[in-house]
């Protein structure tokens, strides 16, 4: 296979080039997923344990926001951060930082619902425990999360693999500038429409390694805290 | 602060339109260990989650010693089926302990000293949740302790457990009774109910029929439903 | 949560160690990009003045969009009408030509229109009508787009308007339309570097080129400071000063690929 070659080429050349946009997208997605991890699981934790009115909207937009379509997500960004925008002043637009910003806006639901439902899933097996022990609330919410962190793990890691597969916002918010902004999904589309399909194709099996392999060792880290937590 | 005497007054409770606990009246007091009896369903383990303040009654009230803030001062529970953290055997004890407000400083060798009580000392690394059934059992034990409890109600915490797990978890119980710890405890093992009972309170469909001394209440069953229970036969009249 | 921690900070080193300040931004055209010119030309401006330039590679239209919301502190595009209201509009400091290519028609090496070899695009397109060969366009206001256009206007002919069903916009940059007349067996207007420099040339020809009309015209303009006060004008108007010097033109025309020179500097005549 042309395609195969092509990429099995590309990795083993050691190309430095190839190693930075490997590296940045990495960089900007585990920080997007640490952005979006800050927020949306405290946020997923706190739904899950209160109760207000809305609060069956409040799941379901959250829900539904786990779709958000990227494009719609970098174009928001792009307008936000534009220097005719109003974040324009900060001057982040086409760089790393708003590809950042995008990637977590795009992810932070996710990492919010999912966060909900393991945090509450836990809450109901451990509720009656944690009110005989007089637990208060911010407790309650620190020892649920931490008490479902392996559930957790999976949870960043579908942020992860959002993150790092989707194209459009960072196009549109980091403008896929060479050695700069460029990360493996723009560099993708960028070298397919060249027509430079083998090379696209090797970066593109890249990208499903490195996802495999992120995903691989969560699931050995799963397996193992298993084994160590119960 | 105190959490005794407990007292339920006209305490009814119901699951939609099917009642659980019917007008019950009753008052725990520090002594020898209260035990709740009564066949499945009669409504034991929801009565000690009103004596714990997990649930509020449909109408009636529950107070601790006048209070009637459910938030748990001087008391503790125990589980048939105790959920423990995804944390070690240790860790779920500092966090009790964390819980009931020990110092930080105090907090290990408490810790120790409670694990070596219950005899868990050597598994203190171990994840909690990979314990046998006796070891969980122990464990949540040591974690109600770690409360320092005057009142320490415990549901049903043999009625999974091989005999030998059972002697040893009525033998912390009778440890801790002799120390001055009110129990109150559900049980339908009736040989367990005559090794340790003090106190009977017999519950069925919902109803306290019958509060008595053990010693009278097993010579002497003044209700046709209590006699029947203790001759094992299924009670089917109200 | 450490791992949280760690992250943030690799976030943060990298992004700051790239923050530097002599750097400006070119919002330019998917050709130069994709062509390689910029791989060639900014290493020697860098060398020269010390300066690193981003690159925003889009369609002309977006890219002069990109500099009036005052995201980019050049414009190097290749669509003179579209850059003269840009100027108009007080956007633009000056526009200065910097260099040309052409416009090739491409086709498929059957060639369903008969024209391979014709030096004629407007007689040609007239062809590719008649027969209703299909013909893939940009779609995306880009340069190449805008000069397709005004070529199918020269024939007296509007498939854009009729929407003629062997006519597809296909709203993408120049490689991906030039894959999708390869995948549709479709004519395409390239311009030259591109196409030179496209990877997946089998299947496809030059069917028509060498016509006056096919002439591409590059300009360089200044975003003006006046209406976008973060405009690095001093380091913008360096870049302008370079691509216009002797020297810019000079590695201008010595940009190659394969023998065949892409762009031809004419910057000042």
């Amino acid at each position: 296979m042309m395609e195969g070659s092509g990429a099995l080429q590309l990795v083993l050349s050691g190309d430095p080039a190839l190693y930075a946009v490997v590296r940045l997208s990495l960089v900007v997605s585990l920080s997007a997923v640490a952005v979006a991890a800050l927020i949306g699981m405290p946020l997923g934790g706190l739904i899950a344990l209160t109760r207000f009115p809305g609060r069956a909207g409040v799941i379901v937009l959250l829900n539904a926001f786990m779709g958000l379509p990227p494009v719609v997500v970098g174009l928001a960004v792009f307008l936000l951060l534009s220097r005719s925008g109003p974040l324009g002043a900060w001057g982040l637009l086409f760089t790393p930082t708003a590809m950042v910003m995008a990637q977590a806006v795009l992810i932070t639901p996710i990492i919010a619902a999912l966060t909900r439902q393991s945090v509450e899933d836990l809450w109901s097996e451990y509720r009656d425990e944690l009110n005989a022990m007089g637990v208060g609330p911010f407790q309650r919410l620190l020892t649920l999360l931490y008490d479902a962190r392996i559930a957790l793990v999976t949870v960043l890691l579908a942020g992860f693999g959002r993150a790092a597969a989707e194209v459009g916002a960072v196009m549109i918010v980091g403008g896929n500038i060479n050695g700069f902004t460029r990360v493996m999904t723009t560099a993708i589309a960028l070298e397919t429409s060249k027509g430079d399909l083998p090379l696209a194709m090797g970066l593109g099996l890249i990208l499903i390694i490195i996802v495999f392999a992120m995903n691989a060792s969560a699931w050995g880290l799963r397996l193992y805290a298993e084994r160590r937590i119960g | 602060m105190s959490d005794l005497p407990l007292s339920f007054s006209k305490v009814s409770y119901a699951v939609g339109a099917t009642p659980i606990l019917r007008d019950v009246d009753l008052v725990v007091r520090a002594g020898a260990p209260t035990f709740i009896i009564g066949p499945n369903g009669s409504g034991k383990s929801t009565l000690l989650r009103f004596a714990m303040g997990l649930i509020a009654p449909t109408s009636g009230m529950i107070d601790w010693n006048g209070s009637r803030d459910p938030a748990p001062r001087r008391r503790a529970i125990v589980f048939q089926h105790p959920v423990l953290l995804r944390r070690s055997v240790a860790a779920n004890l500092t966090y009790a302990l964390d819980q009931a407000g020990v110092e930080k400083s105090k907090q290990d060798g408490r810790c120790a000293q409670l694990l070596e009580l219950v005899g868990l000392l050597d598994l203190a690394d171990r994840p909690a949740r990979r314990l046998s059934g006796g070891e969980r059992q122990k464990l949540a034990f040591a974690r109600a302790l770690a409360r320092t409890p005057e009142l320490l109600i415990l549901d049903e915490p043999t009625a999974s457990l091989d005999p030998s797990a059972t002697l040893a978890l009525e033998q912390l119980i009778t440890t801790a009774a002799r120390e001055g710890i009110k129990i109150l405890m559900a049980s339908h093992d009736l040989g367990q109910v005559r090794r340790l009972a003090g106190d009977i309170v017999f519950l069925h469909r919902g109803r306290i029929l019958e509060v008595a001394s053990a010693k009278d209440f097993f010579e002497q069953p003044r209700s046709a439903q209590a006699s029947a229970f203790l001759r094992g036969d299924l009670i089917t009249e109200d | 949560m450490r791992f949280l921690i760690s992250a943030l900070t690799i976030a943060c080193l990298t992004f700051g160690a790239q923050a530097q300040d002599k750097t400006i931004t070119i919002a330019s055209t998917t050709s130069t990009q994709d062509s390689g010119l910029f791989n060639h030309l900014l290493p020697a401006f860098k060398a020269k003045t010390g300066i690193d330039v981003k690159v925003i590679a889009q369609g002309t239209g977006q890219a002069l969009d990109t500099a009036r919301r005052g995201d980019a502190d050049v414009v190097f595009v290749h669509a003179k009408s579209a850059e003269e209201k840009f100027l108009a509009e007080g956007f633009g400091v000056k526009r200065f030509d910097v260099m040309y290519n052409d416009f090739v028609l491409v086709g498929p090496a059957s060639d369903p229109a008969g024209i391979k070899g014709s030096k004629d695009i407007v007689g040609s397109l007239k062809a590719v009508q008649a027969k209703a060969a299909p013909f893939v366009s940009r779609g995306d206001k880009s340069g190449t787009h805008l000069a397709e256009l005004a070529l199918w206007k020269d024939a007296g002919l509007d498939p854009a308007g009729a929407k003629a069903d062997w006519y597809k916009e296909i709203g993408q940059g120049m490689g991906a339309a030039l894959n999708t007349a390869k995948a549709m067996g479709a004519y395409v207007l390239s311009d030259r570097g591109t196409w030179i420099s496209f990877k997946g040339k089998d299947g496809l020809i030059i069917a028509v080129e060498g016509d006056t009309k096919l002439f591409n015209q590059y300009g360089v303009m200044l975003v003006n400071p006046a209406k976008h006060p973060h405009v690095k004008a001093d380091l913008g108007q360096a870049f302008v000063d370079y691509v216009i010097s002797a020297e810019g033109q000079k590695v201008i025309a010595d940009y190659k690929i394969e023998g065949q020179q892409l762009f031809f500097p004419n910057a000042g005549k």
